[in-house]
């Protein structure tokens, strides 16, 4: 027994150091080599069953594995694909293969018979599919090998026979991605191969439209897509193809053979196409146009989204079959009936004014000849009519969008589809109407809009969606109107909307301007009633302070300037107002030319000359300006400081008066600013002085240095437009400011390893700015970095104390760099509309609950705000929180415009009265170098982000609110 | 003779109210709608059961019974048919329906029961015990009513709860349907899928109209009663209390909200109130704008609606009033319009039809003075308007159907027989296919050509594919070789073999010979090797075989040569093939003889 159990033992044992043994090889394998595949090779070999090995690929599929290892990884996989029995194990390979063959940096050309032999033993559907997919990504990989993707279509003929529709799916996606687009010249190429490969790839896809298998027909569209996308020129026989496709049981087919259609129509737009059951020809674009209009009337919202999109794109349809598409008959009891349009239409040719009093107005007239009605939307008949009112909101939409685009491109026809644009004001969606109302705009120069339809235009001012609001008076500014009764018409619901959203008012003051200046002959006999003059009496001069009243002087100083004979009807307190608007508002009251008064006001006589002229004299006294700074040598010279004061008060004043350049000027203000503060620090006799002696004066250097850095932070990220040049400037800039906080630093602190540290943290900067800014390393002569770099050897090898003492004398001797401006340069700003800081209301609530406040702000110049523009909120007890805004609550109103519009929460504990609080936005940016930050994989990372700088700069001005946070009571 | 499929209407036949519709499929008789016509009170306002049987009940002759939505005209006579009549049968109706129509019956019942004084009437307990008969249906289930009779509801327009429904036997099928509004945007929308049935019964009571869109009809209703608001006038709008009124509240709802409104707007009570009840209760039987909204609240939970008090009628300040009945002829939508008439910035407005000699009709018609009772007269000073508004499908909306269905068969009932012939020969014209409008009583007939299921082993499949070409070509038919079992009512397409296995039968093998006398001059051997060498050299890629008992075999035929003893040159060649091989046969014997007569 004993001697069983020490045998047993002895096995035990036994068994276990011949384990160890095999794994100790493993381990060094992977040791000497830090490949994937060997890791890999070990876990397949030790998984047991197919489940394992499956769980062992789903972990390695997450994993990224190195461009070098990528081959000797796939042979591994397939090696193991012949010996696996379980379908699923082999598909996640053959998946596996596709997913490997797309690692940056390899090439997969050494894989592709290897992939493609498997295709030959593979019993499995599944896997087949999935190999298909895997060898369509490695093809698509290899775009610049012919040979290979012979093959690669070979194969697809190969195995388009095959019975299930997943292979025949996939195969077709191969031939659509891969098949040559023209047939190879030589016909002597290679030997074997030509029969199948060489066949037209397109009437080979063509037969597969009549396959029993939807997804396979879909699929075969898809892949004649796909063709045409790559360029290649589809053949006109496709077109009857597709047309019958139109009309199959299955939406994903219907859907792709509109397309089809689609394509076909605008490759031969004037081919000529028989009409079946006549002896009639009509354009080929045309009978494209009547079978997907008719398409908008499809079972399936899907479909007819993708109808509706698809007609606007077509743009050489005839104008008659496109005016065909707003037709419209009614009738009631056989009987025509006139649409509510004809009526409105009618009773405003007649002089008529407001409907539907009569009983039965819309009664049916004359009688129908029963032959003559349509019932069915046949070709383009009515496609827009059905589309505007189809139940889905989406194909609504839809039909908008490409109403829109038809008609910007032919005016009459935008002119008869205003009705049915009009209509869509008052649909039940909001995203339609705000839609209909851009389109609209969009369209706007085309039409002139009669007194019924402004009607139901401006009946949407009182909507409660501000976007909405903005949307229509975004349209009226750009709307023409026909008569002196639409102006009177449009102020008049315009201050009712003023006056039931106060908030609007800026909005619809610009409106205001925009319809003047559109209609002066119009506003002229309405402005003794607008302004209430009276021929003989003098009337009560109205509240200044009124925003209506504003409103109604805005559009008539606008009409005035293009009509002389106005200003002629103002009473004396109009100039009055004139000359206190044009002040407060400029931006909305035009310069007028009054007869008979003196030209009082500076600042008119230098706007009515100021034109382009000006811009260009501005630009060159900046110019002059930089130029003269720039005959400064160094940062020590004599009297360089004030010419640099004086400059930067003269750039100053540029920009307030010259808002076109107000960035730049700024820009360039805000740099020399830097200059001038680097150069006092720098003259300060304090660095003569020893150190016990200069504490005090220390403090005011170490403050510039800390303005320059911040400075340079704001030159960086507020301005946009910077070129790389300038952006090197602005780094060079950074660098002396903390050359010179070093310098300080060294002076002051007596520890030497801080000394240490910071001196390499220092180098490395100078480092870093080399490896970015090479390419400008030249610009940069005689500068403090360049002379830093030809010591870099010296200065990297000595020691701290040495290192500061070098910097100092380079950092004195360095010279001003010149400041290069670009072409254009926008100071991002941000203006709060709301809170106004106005109200002495305080906000109450409950202490320990949160109040919503609503901010509207404008941004101008901000790149991607919904990452950068954040808002702080400020309490009086010093707290202060930043809110980040959803990305929703950015609109984009206009090129290098933004609107932020949302709510800020605030929450506090109970105070005793009423406090303001302060409110203001944010730009945040991160100095880091993007590309390196672009690999999420942070473990792997060496460098933690480099020299990466994240802060805030505050671009807005405070906003203060009255809040009033109360104890609850219990 | 064809299998075919009956339908006879018992009314809506060529003519409007108490739908009522039999149709017999595959040997079921299923009876579709049970409905009343508002126009009559004496026997005719029922359909007359006695058609389906003279006495007795009609459980034995129907199948089922399906209700469409819970218009009386749809469901009135239901509770007569069941426990009057007497009918145990399934009742097929949608959940909105089962819950709405008991209210309108029971109504239906008070006014003619309470305040007309009928007798031999239903009663309550007659409604209870016939909504216990009722299956309730859910949208796009298939419900197996027995073995072979299938039905399935799709959502239709008009009202809450109405369902289109497919009922199927087999491979025959009918759909039924309402107006279905796919054009008129209300609150309810319609789909049904390519079910290519064999009739498509539909009704028709819009059929010579199309409509203009709904958008423009709502603009100005909204427009009118915002104007009078604005004025301080005050709105008052007789509805119905069902359909019509929760249509009008929704979209004046949505546009109090939009403009931010702040009028009061109120609903009379009684009916509508348990009506908006089940609205609210069947809130996705509804459209994309309300099912979106109910993210965030439920559309029938009106936030600017509040119920009506008498009280109120005297408040100063605008309001808008949704009061019942519709025509303006009793009630309290009269008594409100009494108060209000006077003052021209009030106004009235109608959404629907008012029949002749009601108050509604006289002032549509421009009346400005009524003679009330007791002689007074009231002087309308307010304004009226006018709005139509209608849940009915026009001609376009039935077209679009028989687009989307694709059936063999149209069927036109509920509405007149004019519109209908119009409507008749516009889908002849556009779809090419039949379409019937049979009067009540009357029967239309249509035969079908019914497609027979048969299974089919895979084995033989596998094995008929293997043997032609890679892919099956739907376009060009194939012959394939099998044998057909027909077994309990079942039909089984096996190979041969497998037949004689499962029927337990011998295989017989049958063979033909063929003697073909000829002259000649050679040996038996001889002569069979020249047929041997010769054939070989003409059937290229056939197996032709000699074998050493002296016969040739071509494939499964068998070659002999015999001489007669007594003329040695009189040979005898027996050509022996197997019913299989019989396509070689007569090629083998061609060749044959050809050689010998050379």
């Amino acid at each position: 027994m004993a001697a069983h159990l020490k045998k047993r033992v002895y096995e035990e044992f036994s068994k276990v150091v011949q384990v160890t043994h095999e794994e100790a090889p493993a381990k060094k394998l992977r040791l000497s080599k830090p490949s994937k595949s060997a890791a890999l090779h070990v876990d397949l070999c030790k998984a047991s069953s197919s489940t394992d090995a499956l769980q062992y690929l789903l972990t390695f599929s997450r994993k990224p594995v190195e461009a070098e290892s990528v081959e000797g990884v796939v042979r591994i996989l397939l090696e193991h694909y012949y010996k696996e029995t379980d379908s699923s194990v082999r598909l996640k390979i053959a998946s596996l293969l596709g997913l490997l063959s797309k690692t940056p940096g390899f090439s997969p050309d050494c894989i592709v018979d290897d992939a493609i032999n498997t295709l030959s033993s593979e019993k499995s559907h599944q896997v087949l599919a999935q190999l298909l997919d895997s060898l369509l990504v490695i093809g698509s990989q290899l775009p610049e090998s012919p040979a290979v993707r012979l093959r690669l279509i070979e194969v697809a003929y190969k195995n388009l026979s095959d019975s299930s529709f997943g292979v025949r799916t996939k195969c077709l996606q191969l031939l659509g991605c891969l098949g040559l687009l023209e047939a190879p010249l030589g016909k002597d190429s290679d030997g074997p191969g030509p029969s199948l490969a060489m066949r037209d790839v397109q009437s080979i896809i063509s037969d597969y439209f009549g396959d029993q298998d939807p997804r396979v027909r879909t699929a075969a569209l898809k892949a004649m897509l796909q063709l045409h996308e790559r360029g290649m020129k589809i053949h006109q026989i496709i077109y009857d193809q597709a047309c019958r496709l139109l009309s199959d049981d299955y939406e994903q087919v219907r859907s792709a053979a509109v397309q089809m259609v689609w394509v076909l129509s605008q490759l031969y737009p004037e081919s000529i196409v028989p009409i079946p059951s006549s002896n009639e020809e009509i354009r080929l674009v045309d009978d494209a146009f009547g079978k997907i209009s008719h398409m908008v009337s499809d079972g399936s919202w899907m479909v007819r989204v993708q109808a509706a999109k698809t007609l606007g794109s077509m743009l050489q349809v005839s104008p008659h079959f496109l005016e065909q598409t707003l037709d419209k008959k009614l009738m009631s009891d056989l009987r025509r009936k006139r649409t509510a349009h004809e009526r409105a239409k009618e009773l405003f040719a007649s002089g008529e004014f407001s409907s539907g009093r009569k009983w039965a107005d819309d009664a049916p007239k004359e009688k129908l000849d029963t032959n003559t009605v349509n019932l069915i939307a046949s070709g383009a008949c009515g496609a827009f009519v059905h589309g505007l009112e189809d139940e889905m909101f989406e194909v609504r939409n839809a039909a908008v969008e490409a109403l829109c685009q038809l008609a910007r491109s032919s005016p009459s026809f935008a002119e008869k589809c205003l009705d049915f644009l009009v209509d869509m004001f008052n649909d039940e969606i909001e995203e339609v109407r705000l839609q209909s109302i851009h389109v609209l705009r969009q369209i706007s120069t085309h039409i002139t809009l009669r007194e019924d339809q402004l009607d139901t235009v401006l009946a949407v001012l009182e909507d409660s969606s501000r976007d909405i609001r903005e949307a229509l008076h975004e349209l009226l500014c750009f709307t023409n109107v026909s008569t002196k009764e639409c102006i009177q018409l449009a102020l008049l619901e315009l201050l009712k909307n003023l006056n039931k959203y106060p908030t609007d008012r800026s909005s619809v003051w610009k409106c205001l301007k925009f319809l003047g200046s559109r209609h002066p002959t119009l506003v002229l006999p309405l402005v003794p009633e607008l302004l209430s003059t009276h021929p003989y009496f003098d009337t009560p001069e109205p509240d200044m302070d009124d925003p209506a009243y504003i409103a109604v002087l805005v559009l008539v100083f606008n009409a005035a300037t293009s009509c002389p004979t106005m200003p002629a009807l103002f009473s004396d307190h109009t100039f009055r107002h004139y000359a206190y608007l044009r002040d407060s508002l400029s931006h909305l009251v035009p310069p007028l030319r009054l007869p008979g008064r003196k030209q009082v006001y500076g600042l008119d006589s230098v706007d009515c000359g100021s034109g382009s002229g000006s811009v260009e004299s501005a630009q060159l006294f900046l110019q002059q300006s930089l130029n003269r700074v720039s005959t400064i040598q160094n940062l020590e010279a004599a009297g360089a400081p004030e010419l640099l004061d004086l400059t930067i008060r003269d750039l100053q004043r540029l920009g307030e008066l010259q808002t076109e350049l107000a960035g730049a000027a700024d820009f360039c203000a805000t740099f020399l600013r830097c200059q001038l503060l680097l150069m006092k620090a720098l003259q300060e006799k304090l660095w003569n002085i020893s150190v016990p002696l200069i504490l005090k004066q220390n403090i005011t250097v170490t403050a510039a240095a800390q303005q320059v850095l911040d400075e340079s932070y704001k030159l960086e990220f507020l301005y946009s437009g910077l070129e790389n040049r300038q952006v090197a400037t602005i780094h060079h800039v950074r660098l002396q400011a903390k050359a010179l906080q070093l310098i300080l630093a060294a002076r002051t602190r007596h520890g030497l390893d801080s000394l240490i540290s910071s001196c390499e943290k220092f180098l490395q900067d100078v480092e870093s700015f080399q490896r970015l800014f090479l390419t400008e390393l030249p610009h940069l002569q005689d500068s403090f970095v360049e002379k830093l770099l030809e010591l870099l050897p010296r200065l990297s090898s000595c020691k701290p104390v040495e290192q500061v003492k070098i910097l100092q004398t380079t950092l004195r001797q360095s010279g001003l760099l010149q400041l290069r401006l670009p072409e254009q340069i926008h100071r991002a700003t941000a203006t709060i509309i709301e809170p106004t800081g106005e109200s002495d209301n305080p906000l109450r609530f409950t202490s320990g609950l949160v109040v919503a406040l609503d901010i509207d702000a404008t941004l101008e110049h901000v790149q991607d705000p919904q990452n950068s523009v954040k808002v702080q909120v400020l309490y009086p007890d010093g707290q202060s929180h930043v809110i980040h805004p959803k990305p929703a609550d950015f609109r984009k109103p206009g090129p290098n415009r933004h609107r932020l519009i949302t709510q800020v929460y605030l929450s506090h504990t109970a105070w005793t009265e009423p406090s303001q609080i302060e409110v203001r936005l944010l730009l945040a940016y991160s100095s880091s170098c993007s590309s390196r930050l672009g690999w999420t994989d942070a473990m792997d990372s060496l460098h933690p982000a480099e020299g990466t700088v994240e802060g805030t700069i505050p671009f807005s001005k405070h906003v203060k609110v009255f809040i009033m946070p109360k104890p609850a009571r219990r | 003779n064809m299998p075919e499929i009956n339908v006879t209407p018992l009314g809506a036949g060529q003519d409007v109210g108490r739908s009522c519709i039999l149709v017999s499929i595959g040997g079921k008789n299923i009876m579709l709608d049970c409905g009343m016509h508002m126009g009559y009170n004496d026997d005719r306002r029922f359909p007359d059961f006695s058609y389906i049987t003279q006495n007795g009940r009609l459980t034995d002759f129907l199948d089922c019974v399906i209700i469409s939505h819970f218009h009386l005209d749809h469901c009135g006579a239901l509770p007569y048919m069941s426990e009057m009549v007497g009918y145990d049968g399934p009742i097929y109706m949608t959940h909105p329906t089962k819950a709405i129509c008991p209210i309108l019956l029971e109504d239906f019942r008070k006014i003619t029961v309470d305040k007309k004084g009928e007798t031999n009437f239903f009663t309550s307990q007659m409604i209870k015990d016939c909504m216990k008969k009722v299956v309730p249906l859910n949208l796009h289930q298939t419900v197996q009513v027995d073995d072979e009779l299938e039905i399935k509801a799709y959502y239709a327009g008009h009202v809450l709860g109405a369902a289109m429904v497919h009922i199927k036997v087999g491979s025959e099928s009918v759909v039924y349907t309402v107006s279905v509004n796919k054009y008129a945007k209300s609150h309810i929308s319609a789909w049904i899928d390519k079910c290519r049935p064999d009739i498509l019964i539909s009704e028709s009571t819009y059929a010579t109209t199309i409509r203009d869109s709904k958008r423009c009809r709502e603009r100005d209703f909204l427009k009118k009663v915002h104007e009078t608001i604005e004025r301080g006038g005050k709105v008052l709008i007789p509805v119905f209390a069902l359909g019509r009124a929760q249509e009008l509240c929704i979209l004046l709802e949505t546009f109090w909200e939009r403009m931010n409104l702040k009028a009061p707007i109120y609903f009379s009570t009684g009916l509508t109130e348990k009506a908006n009840h089940y609205y609210k209760l069947f809130i996705t039987w509804t459209n994309q704008k309300i099912r979106k909204t109910f993210v965030q609240r439920n559309m029938f939970e009106f936030k600017h609606i509040k119920a009506f008090d008498r009280s109120y009628a005297d408040n100063p300040g605008p309001m808008v009033v949704f009061a019942t009945p519709g025509m303006l002829h009793a009630g309290q939508s009269l008594q409100i319009f009494k108060k209000w008439a006077g003052n021209e910035k009030n106004m009235v407005i109608m959404p629907g039809y008012c029949v002749q000699g009601t108050i509604g009709h006289k002032i549509l018609n421009g009346q400005r003075k009524l003679e009330m009772e007791g002689r007074a007269t009231l002087d309308v000073k307010l304004q009226v308007e006018y709005m139509s508004f209608s849940a009915h499908a026009d001609a376009k909306g039935i077209m679009q159907l028989i687009r989307m269905a694709e059936p063999r068969n149209m069927l036109l009932v509920h509405g007149e027989a004019v519109k209908m012939e119009f409507l008749k020969g516009k889908i002849e014209q556009e779809f090419s296919i039949d379409c019937y409008m049979p009067a009540n009583g009357e029967t239309a007939t249509v035969t079908t050509n019914p497609s027979v299921p048969v299974d089919i082993s895979l084995n033989l499949l596998k094995r008929e594919m293997a043997l032609g070409g890679p892919l099956p070509d739907p376009k060009k038919p194939r012959t394939m070789h099998g044998t057909l079992i027909m077994k309990e009512n079942s039909l089984k397409l096996v190979s041969s073999e497998q037949a004689l296995k499962e029927l337990g039968l011998n295989e017989h093998q049958l063979r033909f010979t063929c003697r073909v006398q000829l002259q000649d001059p050679h040996s038996d051997p001889d002569t069979l090797h020249r047929i041997y060498t010769h054939l070989k050299s003409v059937l290229k890629g056939y197996t032709i075989q000699h074998l050493p008992d002296g016969t040739v075999m071509v494939e499964s035929i068998v070659i002999k040569v015999s001489s007669s003893a007594e003329d040695t040159n009189a040979k005898v060649l027996l050509l022996s093939w197997s019913y299989q091989g019989g396509e070689y046969f007569f090629t083998a014997l061609c060749i044959v003889k050809r050689l010998m007569y050379q």
